[in-house]
């Protein structure tokens, strides 16, 4: 990176905010920039990763589904992370940023409870004081992440607008940061987001692909055919997928959420239907009508159920460097349930989209990688209940 | 366009702040097709018979980041009643008739066909400018040439954050008027004016020779005549947008108080 800011990514990215964020946002950028060089910064995010979260996580040859798709696949397992999925690491590095920037309240948003349990959980081990917005119907249906919550020491405020779920939950978090900024940090949850964002929650999420490349390279002697990872805001995917971007024979794979089907206009695709437009501050893959308003997305998997995807991921798609496919519901809910009796592995409903692709294209005799991005206790309720 | 003639919407714009008789113009703001497309216009209509120079015309969106508690809700029931820009740029056509219409509409509806066709459609229907709250400075630049294209005023916003540097680009880029949110967060009633807002309009008048209008957190008769005394407009929103759900007369009878309180002393 010549230019140490990174607020665009080909046309989309920017920062489509009111003019009272832009200052809180440079901040930010400076902050970051001058943090990620720090050796200090590093080594105590590294140690916290390595000791508190239990990185790097195992690359784990997965026996009996390779048998079954007759080729080898090698699971990413960041299921058996601190808290069960990849958020903590963005989570922890934000926060300790915002302890660094001196900001003693720290904001998020959640949707099914993950982001915001990380968040709570980071915030309890920096003492920072921690408020994780929320959809009143996603806090109904996620009641043991608010509980999760609460218990370590955040605030739960439920937001009631609109569908009252992710979406809103976001927008509820940068209200606050409009009029709170100079004393709070806003820890966003994906790779979404006015710039610097998108870039900072990748850097902080790279550490997936970058472990993943080691790891299969000391298990195989090669690089994988596929890379393939579920992409709702899509933070784990373009961790996973950034430190394989210049590998021509790596073929990298996100797969989002069909919902009921992308003709039923139910789905949380947006990379896939293609249209393009301003949600929450960044230019980038939005659903949405002839006349601009944001569309509710739908999709079994809380984690995906998001109109949006990060503006790097748009521009990899246009770019031709990423392809993006959908899973519905139906196809997702039969590749969770598979894993749990052919692995012993319960994934996150979102993980099992990118399973769900795996198992309808199979790559007979090679080697493929797939990101776990977490693990399913939370979707028990929504799976048996179907 | 027969009543607004070949005066640009930054003509229009500098008219109203020219020619109020008042120590401010008044804009009030109303959200278009709230409570329903007949009674938006009828409250702005009301609006104007009681002293409004100018009126701000919110287009619903659906995700409005800049908006307090009251026109989030008036937007949110705009839209499930089916209204769409559409709609609310035949309420602007009407009311242009009278007063130069600032449109309140969010980047994503100004973009979805092109910024081009947007600031068409809105010049087609008389209005004045655009304030686009999420388009700040550093993204403008199309936006704003199309809206030169089409004679629109693009109002930049500046806020009380806002670095020095900031403010001199803004008020070098602007059209119309400078729009100075009074206070860091959405908008909302306030029981009290936000301190920097005298230095906010003091660094802003430095940057910019158009008029500074003052928006955010502005209901009572007492604050706009505080306001009307250090800036060149005054900008009322979620009082007169909860006004509006009460129906014409209460918009008539708030705005009748706020132009009072501006002719006083």
């Amino acid at each position: 990176m010549t230019d140490d800011r990174e607020r665009e990514f080909g046309p989309y990215g920017g920062r489509f905010v009111p003019e009272t964020l832009i200052p809180a946002l440079e901040e930010l950028e400076t902050a970051w920039i001058e943090a990620r060089e720090d050796v200090a910064f590093g080594a105590e995010l590294d140690g916290l990763l390595r000791d508190y979260v239990g990185r790097p996580s195992p690359l784990y040859r997965a026996r009996r589904l390779s048998e079954q798709l007759g080729g080898t696949v090698y699971l990413k397992r960041e299921d058996l992370n601190h808290t069960g999925a990849h958020k903590i690491n963005n989570a922890l590095g934000q926060t300790l940023l915002a302890k660094r920037m001196g900001k003693r309240r720290v904001i998020a948003e959640t949707g099914a409870g993950q982001h915001g349990v990380a968040t709570a959980t980071a915030c309890a081990l920096l003492d920072l004081e921690c408020v994780v917005y929320m959809g009143a119907e996603d806090m109904r249906r996620q009641r043991p992440n608010v509980e999760r919550m609460e218990l370590l020491g955040a605030r739960v405020e439920a937001v009631e607008a609109g569908a009252r779920t992710l979406k809103e939950a976001v927008s509820a978090a940068i209200r606050d940061w409009v009029a709170n900024s100079g004393t709070t940090h806003y820890v966003i949850g994906s790779a979404v987001g006015p710039a610097p964002y998108p870039a900072m929650v990748r850097d902080l999420q790279r550490t997936i692909g970058e472990e993943l490349r080691e790891q299969i390279l000391a298990a195989e002697g090669r690089l994988p055919d596929r890379l393939i990872a579920c992409v709702g805001g899509g933070s784990n995917a373009i961790g996973a997928f950034v430190p394989f971007a210049l590998d021509a024979g790596v073929e990298l794979i996100g797969v989002e959420a069909a919902g009921a089907g992308i003709a039923s206009g139910r789905h949380s695709a947006p990379l896939t239907t293609g249209a393009r437009g301003v949600l929450h501050g960044a230019f980038t893959a939005v659903l949405q009508d002839a006349d601009g308003q944001v569309l509710e997305a739908h999709s079994v998997s809380a984690g995906l159920d998001y109109p949006g995807a990060g503006p790097e991921h748009a521009w990899l798609r246009d770019e031709g460097r990423v392809s993006y496919l959908a899973v519905d519901d139906e196809a997702a809910v039969a590749a969770f349930k598979l894993l749990c009796r052919l692995e012993g592995i319960i994934p996150a409903l979102e993980s099992a989209h990118a399973l769900a692709w795996l198992l309808e294209n199979p790559n007979a005799g090679g080697l493929d990688a797939m990101v776990l991005s977490g693990r399913g206790d939370k979707d028990l309720a929504e799976v048996l209940g179907r | 366009m027969s009543a607004t003639g070949a005066a640009t919407g930054a003509e229009r714009i500098a008219a109203a702040f020219a020619g109020h008789g008042k120590r401010a113009a008044l804009m009030p703001y109303l959200m278009g097709g709230y409570p329903s497309v007949a009674e938006s216009l009828a409250a702005g209509e009301a609006a104007v018979d009681a002293g409004a120079d100018l009126i701000e015309l919110g287009i619903p969106f659906s995700d409005p980041l800049a908006d307090g508690p009251v026109i989030h809700a008036a937007g949110t029931a705009a839209l499930e009643a089916g209204v769409t820009p559409g709609d609310v740029l035949k309420v602007c056509a009407a009311l242009a008739e009278r007063v130069p219409v600032v449109l309140m509409v969010y980047a994503n509806i100004v973009l979805v066909d092109g910024a081009a066709a947007f600031a068409a459609r809105a010049a087609a229907a008389g209005a004045a400018g655009l304030i686009v709250p999420d388009l700040p400075q550093d993204e403008s630049a199309g936006v704003r040439a199309a809206c030169d294209e089409a004679g629109l005023a693009l109002v930049a916003l500046v806020a009380p954050s806002s670095s020095a540097a900031r403010v001199a680009e803004i008020g070098a880029n602007a059209r119309g008027f400078v729009y100075a949110v009074s206070l860091a967060g959405t908008t909302g009633e306030r029981a009290e004016l936000a301190p920097e807002l005298a230095d906010l309009v003091e660094r802003t008048r430095a940057a910019t020779a158009l008029p500074v209008a003052v928006g955010f957190g502005i209901s009572t008769a007492e604050q706009a005549a505080t306001v009307g005394d250090l800036a060149d407009g005054v900008i009322v929103g979620s009082r007169i947008v909860r006004a509006a759900g009460d129906g014409a007369a209460a918009v008539a009878a708030v705005v009748e108080e706020l132009a009072e309180a501006l002719r006083d002393g």
